[in-house]
Order: structure tokens, then C-alpha cells, then sequence
């Protein structure tokens, strides 16, 4: 076990995964950064800390810096690996996914199904998402869930270094399009991850608490704040099951109902919107499938219906919160 | 030159200065970290924002990027609204919700900063459309960098208003990088951009983008021809960026003594003073007085900004839709 961040987690990964097999690669705004430059390629090394070094190692075939071509990039991903590759494609901000939808939504994630299962597409697009560092309403979205509704991707969230390198290598070892989302404010966050191979299924949830009076549901960023509602509930008796899903899609709708079958109580948090959000879904699931367990109605945490303001108060007053969480559970647990 | 008489001369001068006055004094405020987000700083560019838009009337709408402080304050925002919005007050010009990123000023035809790059292009062609179902010889001008030169948007943008004779101007603007790559590498058409224009079928000018004068002359030529009715028309202007891609870019992509040199021989406000005041037009008096002028307004503009009120919470939610919801 050695200690790292989720930075250093990933960069880690794709240098392994790429010793390991000659036909990934990965393309992306400045994921070199320099070509073209007195500074010279690697002059920077990726605006994220996450491709450094990967050039230098692998060279411009396996390394490819692109231009400001998002629709390109996602494309050439798509297409790359209908000719057999693995590509990691990069979208330095989650929020250009909005350039790129096209090759995603029409292309990349329908392939097998129009064609009639005859091919793969193993693609792995990661894309950097979320608020909390006043980036505003074009460089904050988490756009999880519009990618989670298209059928035919695989959306996954890793919040801890661990998880990170096991999600990130299932993917790169897998058949079909993942969506892999990593969050701005986590990549400074450490923890152990396991030497050697490392690889978590997709669709199995991690349970981080076990509390048994209120489920909280949550992924990303969310995870972090839901622990520290938690720990403050703690201090006064309320135990909290908190699930992070790790993966949107598949999703492990099993941890979710087993949980509320023993709480009752739900609380779901999402960095998102409400409206036909990742919350809205999964408030349905158990509303539909766990009905009769249920002792209070499904809270739902999430921003408003707004885009991301750049203020700083209105970006705190649009992010759900440890407080809010808190507030959530509480009110669950009084409702009679 | 011979065009612009002393006023002219003066405000022009003013409009630079203003905008380096406004981006210098961002970096250094910057990193007293009040001021947090993405802040894309203009310094070295002035030239061509001024150069650009002080031939344009309120009427003519302009589409910005994610450097767009320069094109905000040459098309007339208010620098103190502005100042305001960049530290996300709610007397900000965008109340505080867009900041540095998505400055926007309607009533003088800046229809927005963009922090999608590529993403003004294609707008910028709508408000030429507009324009000519008005029919009074209005133009709409995208500015796009060299990054964004290699965008499907701008591409389509500009065969659109080739087939559609849409009088929509697009403005180039060469600094040489996109965030830390070069120009070099990511620009197919051997280097040149306006080549590109040319391409689409429309007629493209190049210009020198550190030179108030030539971009200012070259850009008179080229809105003649739009305004009398040609289609669109495209302009590269080759200049430089002073500062980093973005706050706290350690610009390892620069030659040695890079900076240094462009500071010294292409800079845009020295080349203007040195122009005017050699041919007798203003005499270097009158310039100081503005640039004092400026700095003040700058010190205000920022003493009232930190001092301002946060957007109250509660309106979070609020302007998303026109009408009820
Ligand atoms: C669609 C999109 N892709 C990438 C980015 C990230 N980004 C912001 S500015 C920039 C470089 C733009 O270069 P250029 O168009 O030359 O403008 P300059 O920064 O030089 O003014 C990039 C890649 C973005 N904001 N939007
Ligand atoms: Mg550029």
C-alpha cells in the first residue's frame, strides 16, 4: 500500500496501464502541453498534474496533444477504438462534454446496439466536473446525469485513491464507452491504494458508514460532505448507512434497497440540479421498490433549478452542504 | 492616422491605457485572494479591442471569449461595473452570477464573454443576420483566438455567413498560444488563420495587432467593405499576451527572455505614444495626464469594489427564466 492522492492515483494508473497494454492511448487539450513551443513538449506536462510524463514515455503516437476540437477529440476516441484501440480521451472540463454530445450521445454510446452487438467500443473519456472553486456557470457543472440517462455508457466517480485506480483500471480492461468523472476539489485528497493489479467491479457501491437509522445516498464530492454531517450526527446518537455509488451506470440499486429495507429513511445528495437528476432517480427507485419499507418520504439535497453563479456566497448558497445534509437527515427522522 | 484627429487620438490612447491600467492592477489584486475563479487577463492586445471597436457604433454587437476584459471596456462597459462583477458583487454588471468569464453589457452591443471556447462564433453570425434584416449597415464581430480558430464552431460559423452573406466579422486574434501549446503546432494552415477565412470563400486582411495604427487602418478597409453589403469578411491580427494563460501560470512554454521582449518591442501603448508624440499629433503631457487619469480610476474602481455588498443568497434561483416559472 502506498498513500497518494487522486491525482497522483490516476496519473499512476495510465502509466501503468499503458506499460501494461500498447494499444491505449490518450489524447487531449494540453494533456502534454508545449508542443509547439520554445518551451518545448512536457513544458508543462497537462494542466491537471494527470498525463505527466506519459509523452516523454510513450511518445506522439500514444501521447497526442489536440487542438481546442472537443467534437474531434470524442470522435477520434470513438473511432479509434472501433478500429480496435483504447483510447482515454480528456475533456478538461466536464462542461464541454455540451461541445463534444454529439460523438457521445449519438455515436459512441449506441455503436454496439445499432450494430447489432457486433462491436466494442472500449473508449474512456475522463472529464474534470464540479463546483466549489467559483469556476462559474460554463467551467463547475457535473453533468453526471445526463450521461448516466443515455444507455450504452458507463459513468463512474471515484472519490478516493483507491477507488480511483481500481475504476480507472476496470475501465481500461473493459469492452465499453466509460464516462469518468474526476473532481476538481478532490484531486488533493490521499489515501492508501493497493500495489499491483487493482480493479473494482462497476456497479458495486461502497458502503462508507453503517449506521442504520437514516440511508444517505450520495456520490462524488457529496460523499465527502455527507461524512461530515455524519460524524456530527454521530455525536448525538444518529447513525447514518452512507453509500457511495462509485458508478452511476450500472448502479447498485441492491445497496441502495437493502439499506432503506433496514433505515426507512432515505436522504439522497446530488451536485446537480433537481430535475431529472441522479436524486430525482434514485428517490423513484425507492419509492417504487422499497415503498412499503419506507417511514418517511426521500429527501432530496441538490443545487436549485440555476445554472453555477461565480459569487461566492451565491455558489455556497447554490452547492448542497454538510449543512444541508444534516438538515436533510433531520427532517426524515421527525417526519411521523 | 491622418484619419483621426486629436480627440480621437486621445481616447483611443485612453481605452488602452485603460485596459492595461484595469489588467495589471488585476494581477496584482489576484493574489491577495480576493478575487477567486478563472481570470483571463488582456494586457498586450489592447490594440486590437480599441483599434476594433472605436470604429463601431452602440448598434454593431461584438461576441467576446474567455479574454474578454479588453473587448468589454473598448466597447464601453463600465469599468466599475465590471471591476464589481469580477469580485461577484451584486452591483456587478452581471450581478455578481457571471464574473470575469461572462461579462455581457447588451446595452452597448457586448453580447457576452464566453468561457466556452468557440462557443461566440456562430452567435456572433446570428447578430449579423439580425443586422441585415435591419438593414442600416450593422455588423456583428466574433473575437476568437488562435485556440479557438480550430473549433467545428467557427468553421461552420464562417461557411454560414459565407452562404448566408451575413455581414459578420471575424477578428483573429493571433497571440501565438492556446493555454500552453503553440500556435505552430496546432494551427494546420501553415500558420496562418486568416488563410482559413479565405478558404470559406469570404476576403480576410492581416494586420499587425501590436500596432494600434495598422489594425486600426486595415480594420477601416475591411468594415467599408462589410457595411457596404460584401458578406463577411475575416481579419488576423498578430499580437502577444503579457501575462499567463491564466492567473498563477508558471509559462514554462516561453522562450528566455520571451517576456522581456515583447514588453520591450511590442507594446502596443509605448509604439502609440511613441507615434503620436514623434508626428506632433498629442505630446507626452497630455498622455501622462490620461494615464494618471486612468490609474485613479482603476484605484476607485477597485476600493469600491472590495468594499461592496455579496449578492444576498436568498436570489440564487432568481433570473434563470424571462417570465414566470
Ligand atoms: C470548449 C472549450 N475547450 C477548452 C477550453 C479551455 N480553454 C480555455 S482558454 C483556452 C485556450 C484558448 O486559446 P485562444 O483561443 O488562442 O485564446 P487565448 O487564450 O490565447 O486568448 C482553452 C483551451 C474552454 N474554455 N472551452
Ligand atoms: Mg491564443
Amino acid at each position: 500500500m502506498a498513500v497518494m492522492n487522486i491525482r497522483e492515483a490516476i496519473l499512476r494508473t495510465l502509466h501503468e496501464e499503458m506499460e501494461r497494454d500498447p494499444d491505449i492511448l490518450v489524447l487531449g487539450e494540453d494533456i502534454v502541453g508545449g508542443n509547439g513551443t520554445a518551451g518545448g513538449p512536457e513544458a508543462i506536462g497537462g494542466i491537471w498534474g494527470t498525463t505527466t510524463g506519459l509523452w516523454e514515455k510513450f511518445g506522439p503516437n500514444r501521447v497526442i496533444d489536440t487542438p481546442i476540437s472537443e467534437s474531434a477529440i470524442v470522435g477520434a476516441a470513438a473511432g479509434a477504438a472501433l478500429a480496435g484501440k483504447r483510447p482515454v480521451a480528456e475533456l478538461m472540463f466536464a462542461d464541454f462534454v455540451g461541445v463534444s454530445l454529439d460523438q457521445l450521445w449519438n455515436q459512441m454510446a449506441k455503436f454496439r446496439y445499432m450494430f447489432g452487438g457486433k462491436t466494442k467500443c472500449p473508449a474512456v473519456v475522463r472529464m474534470v466536473y464540479g463546483a466549489g472553486m467559483q469556476t462559474a456557470a460554463q467551467h463547475s457543472q457535473s453533468v453526471y446525469a445526463l450521461l448516466t440517462a443515455m444507455p450504452g455508457l458507463k459513468v463512474v466517480l471515484p472519490t478516493t485513491p483507491a477507488d480511483a485506480k481500481g475504476l480507472l483500471t476496470e475501465a481500461l480492461r473493459g469492452d465499453d464507452p466509460v464516462m469518468f468523472f474526476e473532481h476538481k476539489a478532490l484531486y488533493g485528497v490521499k489515501g492508501e491504494v493497493p500495489d499491483g493489479e487493482y480493479r473494482i467491479p462497476f456497479g458495486q457501491a461502497r458502503m462508507v458508514r453503517e449506521g442504520g437509522d437514516v440511508t444517505v445516498v450520495a456520490c462524488g464530492r457529496m460523499v465527502n460532505f455527507a461524512e461530515k454531517a455524519a460524524d456530527k450526527l454521530a455525536a448525538e446518537g444518529i447513525g447514518m448507512d452512507l453509500i457511495d455509488l462509485r458508478t452511476t451506470s450500472p448502479m447498485d440499486e441492491d445497496a441502495i434497497l437493502d439499506s432503506v429495507e433496514q433505515t426507512g429513511r432515505l436522504v439522497v445528495v446530488d451536485e446537480s440540479p433537481p430535475r431529472c437528476s441522479l436524486a430525482a432517480d434514485i428517490a423513484a427507485l425507492v419509492s417504487t421498490r422499497a415503498f412499503t419499507s419506507l417511514k418517511a418520504p426521500p429527501e432530496m439535497v441538490t443545487g436549485p433549478h440555476a445554472p453555477i453563479p461565480f459569487s461566492r456566497v451565491l455558489e455556497r448558497a447554490w452547492l448542497p452542504s454538510p449543512q444541508t445534509i444534516e438538515g436533510a437527515v433531520r427532517r426524515t427522522l421527525a417526519f411521523r | 492616422m491622418l484619419q483621426l484627429g486629436h480627440d480621437a487620438l486621445l481616447g483611443a490612447y485612453r481605452r488602452m491605457s485603460t485596459i492595461r491600467a484595469f489588467e495589471e492592477r488585476l494581477h496584482d489584486e489576484i493574489k491577495t485572494g480576493e478575487i477567486a475563479g478563472f481570470t483571463h487577463l488582456y494586457a498586450g492586445q489592447e490594440a486590437v479591442a480599441v483599434g476594433i471597436c472605436d470604429q463601431l457604433t452602440v448598434e454593431d454587437k461584438i461576441v467576446s471569449t474567455h479574454r474578454g476584459h479588453g473587448h468589454c471596456i473598448a466597447k464601453g462597459c463600465d469599468v466599475k461595473g465590471m471591476m464589481l462583477e469580477i469580485y461577484g458583487r451584486a452591483a456587478g454588471l452581471c450581478k455578481g452570477r457571471g464574473g470575469s468569464m461572462h461579462i455581457a453589457d447588451l446595452d452597448v452591443g457586448m453580447l457576452g464573454a464566453n468561457g466556452i471556447v468557440g462557443g461566440g462564433a456562430p452567435q456572433a453570425v446570428g447578430a449579423a443576420l439580425a443586422a441585415k434584416m435591419d438593414g442600416k449597415g450593422r455588423v456583428g464581430i466574433t473575437f476568437s483566438g488562435d485556440g479557438a480558430c480550430n473549433q467545428g464552431t467557427t468553421f461552420e460559423a464562417m461557411n454560414l455567413a459565407v452562404v448566408t452573406k451575413a455581414p459578420a466579422i471575424f477578428v483573429f486574434e493571433n497571440n501565438h498560444y492556446s493555454e500552453h501549446t503553440g500556435f505552430q503546432y496546432a494551427v494546420g494552415t501553415a500558420q496562418d488563420i486568416a488563410s482559413r477565412a479565405e478558404a470559406f470563400g469570404m476576403k480576410a486582411w492581416r494586420a499587425n495587432g501590436c500596432d494600434f495604427f495598422d489594425t486600426y487602418e486595415t480594420f477601416r478597409e475591411l468594415l467599408d467593405y462589410v457595411r457596404a453589403g460584401h458578406g463577411p469578411a475575416a481579419i488576423e491580427l498578430d499580437t502577444e499576451r503579457f501575462y499567463g494563460h491564466f492567473e498563477g501560470d508558471p509559462q514554462r512554454y516561453r522562450g528566455p527572455g520571451e517576456l522581456d521582449r515583447i514588453r520591450e518591442k511590442r507594446d502596443c501603448l509605448k509604439a502609440f505614444r511613441t507615434t503620436v508624440t514623434e508626428a506632433g499629433l498629442l505630446t507626452g503631457a497630455e498622455l501622462d495626464a490620461v494615464d494618471a487619469e486612468v490609474l485613479a480610476l482603476i484605484d476607485e474602481a477597485v476600493a469600491e469594489a472590495r468594499a461592496a455588498a455579496d449578492p444576498d443568497p436568498a436570489t440564487v434561483a432568481d433570473d434563470v427564466y424571462a417570465e414566470y416559472y
